[in-house]
């Protein structure tokens, strides 16, 4: 918990070198030259389950290394978006095509619920995100190294019910990290966890991101969430999409700060200008 | 015949010597008044022995190696039936499970065969095997078989389809998904079955031993009632007991060992 606490400072006034390399960083991702993620583009995506159509024509192009936010009300879509993206799902028209050919191991998905294993430690549950090279000599040291990164070390040889449940998503979070995925979808990762718990995951979120430098597509029903953590957040609305705005707020980011809490304004009004009726 | 959940039990007595004999207090305080209402008069010995006259009686029967032999057999029997008939429970279990096929073909029939209680198949297994070892094995065989299948089936069909997708995404094939994710997730539940199996098995061969039998702790019990010997008849019964304890003591002790990973089976 120590590292995801970090405190940033506002401004850059007094700024600590770590925080200008940080901001260094991300100036060189959106040149997007340094970025080690895969972009994706999408065209023409359509799903129905049924006779209930829930895309209706996607385009989306989403550059290596951007955190992409989705956000829209329950049943909107966002969600099946996020499996078509992950390959959870096969699209019923249209086509999703990475920058590059992606290994099943490059795109990762972490899901509402942690997903762990309750009959194996926690380090063993990390290894399971190895896929194929779950077998190789190394695999404990890279487990181990993924849970060190989202500082639950210690915690290697417990069994998965002794770990609260924002422990329990920090594990789930290391075993999408250890095979160094290129895009991580979040499927509302953090919509289980308390007011606290929550925050101190985003700031993970947003530390493992900048390290690693992959793709993250966020799914979110929290506005103020998106808004913290990505540079766009897109709006869906029945299956379409209805905004798409781009978040140009320097990082890190102070959660509450005046241009953040516009944004999440604007963003809120779009989402609850549409039909209020099936609110 | 669904997965039992065990409430966590608050334990106050801890470790000790002592909390280790509670749960005897009960069987030995029984036994203390048994033998006082005999000792006393006022249990007649023909309708009760006293404890003493039984173990008197376990004793001699121990020296003649009468008693010995036929514990084992009956154990033998008890062991082979259970292994055969669990065993085949156990595969069907496990393919009707995983395969929809092989449930759509064999299900219907199994359910139709379970509905028959299996002591009811006694005179057609005389007539079969007339009173060979065969007839007591099939017997028993056929009543853990179901127990068994049933809790593997439902075990392997309650898995978390979240934990299935979860596994799928990072590249278990198949032999993976059901080392690492079916079978310790049926484990549970295949326990129950096993736990249901063992009452079953010890029923069986009771039955079995006292109709169709020339050995065995049933035959024992039975032959004793033929000349009112009742001490070696309460005998036997006494030793189903402690055999039926002994075998729910080992399939806990297995679960323990095996479901450590499980809040509810916490020391």
């Amino acid at each position: 918990m120590q590292q995801s606490l970090r405190v940033f400072p506002s401004t850059a006034e007094f700024a600590p070198p770590s925080v200008l390399v940080e901001q260094a960083r991300i100036a060189r991702r959106k040149a997007e030259s340094a970025s080690r993620g895969l972009g994706l583009t999408i065209r023409g995506l359509r799903k129905a389950f049924g006779d209930n159509e829930v895309l209706r024509g996607i385009d989306l192009h989403i550059p290596a290394g951007q955190f992409v936010a989705i956000v829209g009300r329950s049943g909107c879509g966002k969600s099946t978006l996020l499996r078509l993206i992950a390959g959870l799902e096969t699209p019923g028209d249209g086509t999703i095509s990475f920058g590059e050919s992606a290994r099943a191991e490059d795109i990762r998905v972490m899901f509402q619920e942690p997903r762990l294993l309750p009959w194996a430690r926690v380090l063993d549950n990390v290894e399971v995100g190895l896929g194929r090279n779950r077998g190789l000599s190394d695999a404990n040291a890279r487990a181990e190294a993924a849970l060190a990164e989202v500082g639950l070390r210690d915690k290697r040889a417990q069994w998965p019910y002794v770990l609260s449940g924002g422990q329990k998503q920090r594990v789930a979070l290391a075993r999408a990290l250890v095979s160094n995925p290129r895009v991580l979808a979040f499927d509302e990762p953090l919509g289980a966890l308390d007011a606290l718990t929550r925050i101190s995951m985003q700031r993970l979120l947003e530390r493992v991101w900048h390290d690693q430098s992959f793709t993250a597509i966020l799914v979110t029903h929290d506005v103020a969430e998106a808004v913290a953590l990505a540079d766009r957040v897109v709006v869906i609305e029945d299956g379409r999409i209805a905004h798409d705005v781009a978040v140009d707020i320097a990082r890190p980011r102070r959660r509450g700060a005046a241009d953040l809490a516009a944004l999440e304004g604007t963003i809120l009004r779009h989402l609850l200008s549409g039909n209020d009726a099936d609110a | 015949m669904s997965v039992v959940e065990r409430l966590p039990r608050v334990r106050t007595v801890r470790g000790s010597v002592i909390g280790g004999l509670v749960p005897w207090l009960l069987p030995i305080a029984i036994i203390a008044i048994w033998q006082v209402a005999c000792a006393t008069g006022y249990v007649s010995a023909r309708v009760l022995p006293a404890p003493s006259d039984v173990l008197l009686a376990a004793w001699k029967s121990l020296r003649s190696g009468e008693l010995q032999q036929n514990i084992w057999v009956s154990f033998w029997r008890a062991a082979v039936g259970f292994l055969i008939g669990g065993g085949i429970g156990f595969a069907l279990g496990l393919a009707n499970g995983l395969s929809q096929l092989s449930d759509r073909l064999t299900d219907t029939t199994l359910q139709m065969i379970r509905n028959v209680p299996h002591l009811a198949m006694i005179p057609l297994v005389i007539l079969w095997f007339g009173i060979d070892e065969a007839a007591k094995l099939f017997l028993v065989a056929l009543g853990v078989f179901f127990p068994i299948y049933l809790n593997t089936l439902h075990g392997i069909r309650t898995v978390d389809p979240q934990l299935i997708e979860m596994g799928r995404i990072y590249g278990m094939g198949r032999g993976e998904l059901f080392r690492r994710v079916i079978f310790p997730s049926a484990l549970p539940s295949i326990f129950v079955g096993l736990r249901f199996a063992l009452g079953i098995m010890w029923l069986t061969l009771i039955v079995a031993e006292t109709i169709a039998a020339s050995s065995g702790l049933g035959y024992m019990a039975m032959q004793a009632r033929e000349f009112m010997l009742i001490d070696v008849v309460v005998l036997s019964i006494l030793i189903y007991a402690l055999l039926g304890k002994l075998a729910d003591s080992a399939s806990r002790a297995l679960e323990r060992l095996t479901l450590s990973w499980h809040p509810a089976f916490q020391k």
